[in-house]
């Protein structure tokens, strides 16, 4: 049991993981996450590697929307510009895989820094609503730009390699996703501890006295667009090389909402609240799927009254959520920390 | 020379007329306050020396350099700071992370150094940590509440963490917008006495806007009376104090006869 949290230089203090035990479990979690490929089957790895896609995704709408005060309406466009960009470059250019990555990440930041120049003049929901129209805008290229994406046929691309080792199935695939969620994660939890990730923060809770803090808001709003976006165009990438085929349909209105709802479940402007709220949107659809296939297995006819009615529970379960813990799912995983950090001992 | 001067500054929003050819002095080391009654003006003239309003007539100097068309962000880096009337803290983030945020014109870590945080991002955020905890959290004495977030604070807390915001960012000029309103006495006297001893351990120039008459009679050494956009007195505490005019605008005139 820790008696106690003491610190003796200011390094120390700053550290992410401040203790033992916290480094203790986060090493445990890595050794999860590098066994795991080894035991899961297929469908586990599948389901892995699209919430790994997702968490990078949601990371990056957090940065923009939960930590800078932006609302996006248009991030599944900005994941679709991605998915577009490298099946392209793949296709046309020829390109490496690995390659795609950053270059898929910078198309979309191009077109985040475009869609976020107005963000000077508008802000909530007029803001919300401009993202709105990139959405629709990139939506509508999408499907009738037939010479560059191929239109509603979409874009089909090979299985991608890395140095001639051919990542065509789950199981390597998740050798690319796991250390990307990584670096991901661990670059914007860096962000948040110094100056810019501050300033997003200052941005979103008074831009008048951030302002009058020296923050530059044209520069840090443009920064945080740029970055979200980045990161959808990652996970864009990632996305069309896992999937194998692009298409219009991949990135609906919808698509930006389930983004939206897995920051706000998660918990707004907190980086680990982003990965609770991908893995809860990605994993508890498939967790309802198979209990309904459970039920309709013992009497088929249930079926066909249950199908919407697993809509109606997932829709539930976020309101109940966002009734009981509006900070979020990174909000409850604290106080559940915070419970255990004395346990069994707690007076 | 004065550190800060404003020169015949007039604002108007549409055919509202705030203020109208106020001019005043400020030199080095001096607490200058700023009296009125409400609605005179005196925030707006803080306002438009901050650069959050832009006057259509009249300039604003600091150390001779002519400020009037800066933006607020650059004058913050040359060192004017701002505290407000009502708090402005970032209500999301911890004490610790608000007062670096001060600082924020003075460092130089980007986008790229802080999603690496190696290196000079990484040293950076030490000094300024060091810098933050030695010269200003201690200071103020508000070492017990450095981690909680702001928004947990009582009142009079928050006042000092916006104080410990602004000092952190290494201000040649400190405007304050009531640092006292709605504090307990207690509260109002450790902060007169945190005004004074930034003004002499420091040097810094102070320009102040409050309401409460001991303390602007105890600290200040400058006093401008201003009234409907206009100055109408200035002077030592105790010759305003005596003003004819400023006794009128306080406390109304008396009738003939009466």
């Amino acid at each position: 049991m820790r008696i106690g949290d003491y610190k003796v230089s200011y390094a120390a203090d700053e550290a992410v993981f401040r203790s033992g035990t916290v480094r203790f479990w986060l090493g445990a979690l890595f050794v999860g996450l590098a066994v795991f490929p080894f035991l899961a089957g297929d469908y586990l790895l599948y389901m892995a590697n699209l919430t790994g896609i997702a968490i990078v995704a949601a990371v990056g709408l957090n940065i923009l929307t939960g930590a800078a005060g932006q609302i996006s309406l248009g991030h599944a466009a900005f994941v679709g510009i991605g998915a577009y960009t490298a099946a392209l470059l793949i296709t046309r250019l020829g390109l490496p895989f690995l390659l795609c990555l950053p270059l898929a990440g910078l198309s979309a930041a191009f077109f985040g820094v475009i869609v976020g120049a107005p963000s000077m003049r508008m802000k909530g929901l007029y803001l919300c609503i401009a993202t709105l129209a990139a959405q629709v805008i990139f939506e509508y290229v999408f499907k009738n730009w037939d010479g560059l994406t191929g239109g509603i046929r979409g874009i089909n691309v090979p299985p991608p390699s890395i140095l001639g080792f051919s990542l065509n199935n789950e199981f390597r695939f998740y050798f690319v996703t796991a250390p990307v969620v990584i670096i991901v994660v661990t670059a914007a939890r860096n962000l948040f501890r110094t100056r810019v990730g501050r300033a997003f923060i200052a941005i979103r809770d008074r831009d008048f006295s951030a302002e009058l803090m020296g923050i530059s808001l044209f520069r840090y709003k443009l920064y945080a667009f740029a970055l979200s976006s980045f990161l959808a165009g990652v996970a864009g990438c990632l996305w069309v090389n896992f999937i194998k085929i692009v298409t219009p349909e991949h990135f609906p209105l919808h698509e930006s909402i389930r983004y939206l709802a897995m920051i706000i479940v998660g918990g707004l402007g907190s980086v680990l609240g982003s990965i609770f709220g991908a893995i809860f949107m990605t994993i508890v659809p498939e967790v309802l799927k198979s209990a309904l296939n459970l039920v309709s297995a013992v009497s088929p006819k249930a079926m066909a009254f249950l199908s919407p009615l697993q809509t109606v529970v997932f829709g539930l379960l976020i309101v109940v959520f966002l009734v009981f813990e509006p900070h979020g799912l990174a909000e409850m995983w604290r106080r559940v920390k915070n419970y255990f950090r004395l346990w069994p001992f707690e007076h | 020379m004065s550190l800060l001067a404003v020169e015949d500054l007039s604002l108007s929003f549409g055919g509202l007329r705030v203020l109208s050819e106020v001019s005043l002095e400020a030199a080095q080391g001096q607490i200058l306050a700023i009296i009125g009654p409400n609605g005179a003006g005196k925030t707006s003239i803080l306002n438009c020396i901050g650069g959050f309003y832009r006057p259509q007539h009249g300039r604003i100097l600091f150390e001779g350099r002519d400020i009037t068309r800066l933006s607020p962000d650059r004058r913050a880096a040359l060192g004017l700071a701002r505290t407000f009337q009502n708090i402005a803290l970032y209500r999301g983030m911890t004490v610790l992370d608000n007062i670096k945020l001060g600082a924020h014109a003075h460092l130089r870590t980007g986008l790229l150094g802080g999603l690496m945080y190696w290196g000079p991002a990484q040293r950076e955020e030490m000094a300024l940590r060091q810098e933050v905890e030695e010269e200003i959290i201690d200071f103020l004495e508000i070492e017990s509440i450095r981690k909680l977030p702001v928004a947990a604070l009582a009142y009079g807390l928050q006042k000092r963490v916006e104080l410990a915001r602004a000092l952190a960012m290494r201000p040649r000029v400190l405007l304050m917008d009531e640092p006292v309103a709605g504090m307990n006495a207690e509260e109002t006297e450790d902060m007169a006495r945190f005004i004074l001893d930034i003004k002499e351990e420091r040097g810094l120039t102070v320009v102040l806007i409050e309401h409460d008459m001991n303390v602007i009679m105890d600290i200040s050494d400058y006093v401008v009376v201003v009234n409907f956009g206009q100055k109408i007195a200035e002077g030592a505490p105790d010759q305003v104090q005596a003003h004819p005019e400023v006794i009128k605008a306080y406390l109304g005139q008396k009738r003939a006869g009466a």
